[in-house]
């Protein structure tokens, strides 16, 4: 396969392997003995647009169904009834060279979903041994204009994803997801799959216009309460937003939109009170980097205390409540400044709330080391960042690559 | 002291061409780019991607206009190449190795010697 460069010279690629792109991956594996520790990745995708013709026939509504069947298969020119992702390109125009070449890797085959060969090939490499699987162009479902069609489409793809890939591999785990733009179904996605071993928690995309404070989901966050799962609200850009794509570079609202989003719905959570209203009730904000949250949490505080009688069931500065916010780590931003880093990381408790995450294989993720090379950390904190911490919130059970294996020999550290 | 690695013959390479050879427990990336020898570590400071690896493309440039300060598109500067780290995107200069998005950061150079026909790199 041959990539268009800048004319001069054109790129021939004879193959493609995620093995070989990660070799630099695996040698930092091998030297900082990643296999001493496990290692969880709470935030990796898939592409499941490639696997869509499989997908949607699960859908359970007979004339969705048959839509999606037409559309998948070819489609009738252009159009997409389940495709919201619009513009973008995350791959820089090919400069991140697995995006354009993903589709010459080879898989065996054999009975094993190719996104199952694919996750362990990336995992391996990094030393990661379990992860959190998320879809790709469905993070952007919450803006799809039928709530109706969110709701079919992430109950097809919750039942396609715990059969064909979670259900065949240990290792791979998810948080549902769970379509936000239908209040009544997003209950019943919950109620559904909850108690399901595999569903380590939940997920909303980020990127949606409904209010996380609304009373139509206060039975859903009671029922996550219930279950003992974590709910994540997964970042994304948008860049038919108003406002955070009112840019005409990508850059702009990547940067923008990936943090706004989560930003608006940190905000709406903390101030309307409910954590206090579903105090067993963890939630995670994922792919949102770290820079982000000094700033909210001074912004909160400073018009909490102006305007204490706006946010009445607070028992304490907002700060305080997104202290105890489980946090991704990915995209981190690393400073030419460490000392920035090392005090973001202290306020927000890193040691105990910061969960590393890829985000592979999109084009900003973050390998082990952006953790374990961390001057300020000590061994143990790196451990618990790279993986005790996420043990510890999801209850994983790791003893199958790690007999014996106990978190609380981690400790707190002070 | 330095070490000579062999790279090849001279003849192995096309103008813009690239051979990457092993090196301990790294590679380094050998270019000819209009008539010049380069070689840089296949390794990117910023995550330890295998830079040489990736895209050579061209600067990119902002058409300004001089006077009316006004934008009219982007252009490719092919007197300025850059490698390209394919784990990112990280951009840097063919000519120094230095990354164009923060000079603070660079790709490991070394020397290239032309012995009649060979290529070797001294690392």
């Amino acid at each position: 396969m041959e990539l268009p460069t800048s004319n001069i010279h054109k790129q021939a690629i004879a193959s493609f392997d995620t093995s070989t792109l990660l070799r630099n991956a695996a040698r930092q594996r091998d030297a900082r003995g990643y296999n001493q520790f496990p290692i969880i990745d709470v935030d990796c995708h898939h592409y499941e647009n490639e696997s869509i013709q499989e997908i949607v026939r699960y859908i359970d509504d007979e004339v969705l169904s048959q839509m999606g069947q037409l559309y998948t298969s070819g489609g009738t020119g252009g159009q997409a009834p389940f495709g919201v992702a619009g513009v973008g390109y995350q791959d820089i125009a090919g400069r991140v060279t697995r995006y354009p070449l993903r589709k010459t890797e080879t898989t065996p085959a054999d009975e094993q979903h190719r996104d199952i060969h694919l996750s362990l090939k990336w995992m391996d490499a990094m030393g990661v041994d379990y992860v959190c699987l998320f879809p790709t162009p469905m993070l952007s479902l919450g803006l799809h204009p039928q709530p109706e069609v969110e709701g079919a489409l992430a109950k097809a793809y919750n039942r396609w994803l715990l059969e064909n890939i979670t259900a065949k591999e240990k290792r791979i785990k998810t948080m549902m997801y769970v379509p936000f733009g239908d209040p009544d179904a997003a209950y019943e996605t919950v109620k559904e799959f909850g108690h399901h071993r595999d569903v380590i928690g939940f997920m909303i995309c980020s990127v949606q216009y409904n209010s996380v404070h609304n009373n139509a989901y206060m039975k859903t966050y009671s029922l996550m309460e219930e279950l003992g799962k974590p709910l994540g609200f997964h970042g994304n850009y948008n860049w038919n937003d108003r406002l955070v794509g009112n840019s005409n570079r990508f850059l702009v609202t990547h940067a923008l939109g990936f943090t706004v989003y989560n930003a608006v719905h940190l905000c709406n959570w903390v101030i309307n009170g409910l954590p206090e209203r579903f105090p067993n009730l963890k939630t995670i904000w994922i792919e949102s980097g770290l820079a982000w949250i000094p700033w909210v949490m001074q912004r909160l505080d400073n018009d909490y205390k102006m305007r204490w009688s706006e946010a009445p069931s607070l028992k304490g500065l907002p700060s305080d409540y997104m202290r105890q916010m489980f946090y991704t780590s990915q995209p981190m931003e690393v400073p030419n400044r460490l000392d920035v880093l090392e005090m973001t990381f202290s306020l927000i408790n890193a040691k105990e709330q910061l969960l590393w995450s890829s985000d592979y294989p999109h084009w900003d993720m973050d390998v082990p080391s952006v953790i374990y090379d961390l001057p300020f950390l000590t061994e143990i904190q790196k451990h618990r960042i790279l993986g005790g911490n996420a043990i510890e919130l999801f209850g994983l059970d790791v003893s199958d690559r790690f007999p014996g294996y106990e978190n609380s020999q981690l400790g707190v550290e002070s | 002291m330095a070490k000579e690695i062999l790279v090849g013959n001279t003849s192995d390479f096309e103008e813009g061409g690239k051979k990457i050879v092993p090196n301990g427990k790294s590679e380094i990336g050998v270019y000819l780019i209009k008539g010049e020898w380069f070689a840089y570590q296949n390794l990117c400071p910023h995550q330890g991607g295998p830079a040489c690896e990736g895209l050579l493309m061209a600067k990119v440039e902002e058409i300004i206009h001089p006077e009316k300060k006004t934008y009219h598109g982007m252009r490719f500067n092919h007197d300025e190449m850059h490698i390209v780290c394919p784990w990112h995107g990280w951009e840097f200069r063919m000519e120094d190795g230095v990354a164009c998005g923060d000079s603070a950061w660079k790709l490991r150079k070394y020397d290239v010697n032309i012995r009649g026909e060979k290529v070797y790199v001294l690392a």
